[in-house]
């Protein structure tokens, strides 16, 4: 098993990787800060066409003259934009002969995320294109999917194969004028991923993506497009960790979602970003923009969340229901524990007629921590029996712990029917004895409590996800009953 | 294998137990009984470990440890189970997960692996037909939306599967219909070996027309006033409880 695991790393990290802008050692990352001579240096390390280069100038001109947003209900110390990396590379020249020279690091790097690069997952139908700092370092299943005429690629990659549909669909749906963050990310983001999911299409694999913050003091922006033509389905899996860090990362990704006529993305993430340690120092500031459209008729778009990491989240995974008769769906579990904050939650603006959405949160606050649920519900004129259901439910272990619901509901017509229920709850002593009583320890006890709570979201993710999510869950309440 | 000596307990420094002995040996079954009030249901959480009681004097002994220094936890891997009178709702954990969960905890403890998912279920039926449980109830979640019979007889399921040394029934009788009250008494009887022990808490002697004991003990006031064999459980039935109260020598 292991000789395999060797065998295919090292197929993956030996061949795709060809762009030949990063085997300078010397000059794998921009130096501190952040000017047009950054972009300028980004852009062209990346080799990319004219047009990105003006897109990213557009963007940064524009971030100058924004403000960083301060409503949402977290806490953070000031963020020197000046100080952070804009871009590092891996730093090893990936060509190997033989897997002796693969770095150790990088091996183990990928034992700790738990990427099994080997035949099981095949056969679990995932594949797997590992983004390691900023740069993708590989990809497999590749030939599975070129059959279908899938594309799945790193995005900078994309760039230099397909740049008309980058040119085409980056920044429709997440403009650049969008917020601070986005303006930022559009500026300066380093690599990605995109999907490209070609009309009558069923995706023959669970697309899945793990990205990691590595370097230490490296903004990361990540950007992902996931683009479903006519009538094509895919699964869209995206997970992260990131080892203890002294200093605050910050990451502000943008995720851009596009559904044509009939078609169906499910977009699942689990995300355990490095928290913080429990005084809440260090740890990842999570400010991301993650924005799908339901363009055409009939067409769906499901966002399924697991939070668990980061110092602060700032995230509202959002749905513009376009098209007629188009489908949103919203489920989101996160986990706050010592003195991580969240600000989290959904909107769903529906656009079409009959459209329909759904919204299941379940928030869980352990610690001193702050869990708030953040959603807009929006129906527009137009958007006739336009139907909406949220549910936001919170759990609360301990007594320092926060949690809070700010639902804004606007109804534009007669016809539309939003419903909103919502609950707070405790675990409570008895669920906790009866636990032990029947020999499971504290920390157990309070890992089945909360994934039964949050079975309802848990259950939506892929198979395989589910099972690492409900470990997750455990392990970030570990502590949190003393 | 049980054996209390002089226990006093107190919740917020209200004495419920005070000045109780009570001796249980392998292969028997204990009644206790008495009326509300008098400390039967703490009785049981002490000896459960549960942390809301404080215990301000007295030993409890089990299977030659100290049990007082084990936490909850600890004491149920090695072998107490507690049958609760009002067995709480776990939404979302199936009874499945859960005893598998326990069981595995506790097959951890004693250095034995774990249960494969296919011995698993294979020992979850053959239990299930043992104490007569529908086959559809493991998959729900723990005692969620399950009527007063239901929580009883998952209680016993849960009994039947964790093979418990001593077995702990809090008034596991109160609320249930004669057919549900058959099911348990069953149940509890086909589970009784030579080696374990029941210590059945009841407020009635309904439940021991089906559960023969081999000592029914009366508590009153947080101490045991009067013992006897199942006789005295007639007794009660007949004479209520003031005879006893009456009878009993005051500092006993």
């Amino acid at each position: 098993m292991k000789d395999d695991d060797n065998k295919i790393l090292q197929e993956v990290t030996g061949s795709d990787y060809k762009y030949g802008f990063y085997t300078d050692i010397e000059m794998d990352q921009a130096p501190p800060g952040l000017t047009e001579d950054t972009i300028r240096f980004i852009s062209a390390k990346k080799n990319e066409p004219e047009f990105m280069l003006e897109f990213r100038l557009k963007a940064f001109r524009h971030w100058q003259t924004l403000k960083e947003p301060e409503w949402a209900h977290v806490e953070y110390p000031s963020i020197n934009y000046q100080d952070l990396i804009y871009y590092s590379a891996p730093r090893k020249k990936p060509k190997y002969d033989n897997i002796d020279e693969v770095d150790p690091e990088l091996l183990e790097t990928f034992e700790k995320l738990g990427i099994p690069l080997d035949e099981q997952k095949s056969l679990a139908g995932v594949a797997v294109d590992a983004v390691m700092d900023s740069v993708s370092v590989g990809s497999t299943f590749k030939k599975t999917l070129e059959e279908q005429g899938v594309i799945f690629c790193s995005f900078s990659e994309a760039l230099q194969k397909h740049p008309e549909l980058i040119k085409k669909h980056m920044g429709t749906v997440v403009p650049y004028t969008d917020n601070f963050f986005a303006a930022l990310n559009s500026a300066v983001f380093s690599d990605g991923s995109f999907a490209y999911i070609p009309k009558g299409v069923k995706c023959p694999l669970e697309l899945s993506t793990y990205f990691r913050i590595n370097a230490a003091n490296t903004g990361q922006f990540e950007r992902t497009l996931i683009v479903a033509e006519e009538g094509s389905y895919v699964s869209y899996m995206e997970g992260c960790t990131a080892p203890i860090r002294d200093e605050n990362q910050l990451h502000a990704a943008i995720v851009e979602i596009i559904a044509h006529k009939d078609a169906e993305v499910k977009y699942s993430t689990v995300q355990n970003w490095w928290p913080g340690d429990k005084e809440g120092k260090g740890g990842v500031y999570n400010f991301v923009t993650k924005r799908g459209i339901c363009e055409g008729d009939n067409s769906k778009i499901s966002w399924t969340q697991v939070e668990t990491g980061s110092a602060v989240t700032w995230k509202y995974p959002s749905l513009i229901l376009k098209g007629d008769n188009s489908t949103g769906e919203f489920y989101s579990v996160a986990v706050t524990n010592n003195k991580q904050q969240a600000d989290t939650g959904t909107k769903m603006i529906h656009l079409g007629k009959n459209t329909r959405s759904t919204i299941i949160s379940k928030g869980i606050s352990a610690g001193q921590s702050n869990n708030s649920y953040r959603g807009l519900v929006k129906t527009s004129k137009k958007a006739e029996n336009a139907r909406n259901f949220s549910q936001c439910d919170s759990l609360l272990l301990g007594d320092q712990s926060g949690a809070h619901t700010f639902p804004y509901l606007d109804v534009g017509n007669r016809t539309s029917i939003v419903e909103h229920e919502a609950t707070t709850s405790k675990i409570s002593e008895d669920q906790l004895f009866y636990c032990l009583q029947r020999g499971i320890d504290m920390e157990g006890a309070i890992g089945l409590i909360v994934n039964g709570y949050a079975k309802e979201v848990l259950s939506k993710l892929p198979m395989e996800f589910a099972v690492e999510a409900q470990k997750l869950l455990s392990v970030s309440l570990e502590g949190s009953v003393g | 294998m049980l054996n209390i000596k002089n226990l006093s307990a107190s919740i917020n420094g209200k004495t419920i137990i005070s000045g109780l002995n009570l001796e249980v040996k392998e292969g028997e079954v204990h009644a206790i009984m008495g009326p509300n009030g008098s400390g039967k249901s703490t009785l049981a959480s002490v000896i459960a470990g549960r942390e809301t009681f404080d215990v301000d004097e007295g030993t409890i002994t089990y299977m030659g440890k100290n049990l007082l220094d084990l936490p909850a936890e600890t004491r149920a891997r090695e072998g107490i189970f507690l049958g609760f009178q009002y067995p709480v709702e776990i939404p979302g954990v199936s009874i499945a997960n859960f005893m598998r969960t326990a069981i595995n905890e506790k097959r951890k403890y004693l250095g034995l692996e774990p249960l494969t998912g296919a011995e698993f279920l294979k020992l979850m039926e053959e239990k299930k037909k043992m104490v007569d449980i529908q086959s559809k109830l493991t998959n729900r979640s723990v005692n969620e939306g399950f009527s007063g019979g239901e929580k009883k007889k998952n209680e016993i399921f849960q009994m039947a599967m964790l093979e418990p040394r001593l077995a702990i029934l809090d008034e596991t009788d109160s609320g249930l219909d004669i057919d549900a009250l058959k099911v348990v008494a069953k149940g509890v009887n086909k589970l009784r070996r030579p080696d374990n022990a029941t210590i059945v808490i009841t407020h009635y002697q309904r439940l021991l027309d089906y559960i023969t004991p081999d000592f029914v003990h009366v508590l009153y006031d947080g101490r045991i006033i009067k013992s006897g064999d199942k006789n005295l459980a007639l007794e009660l039935e007949k004479k209520g409880y003031d005879w006893v109260k009456k009878e009993a020598p005051a500092g006993v």
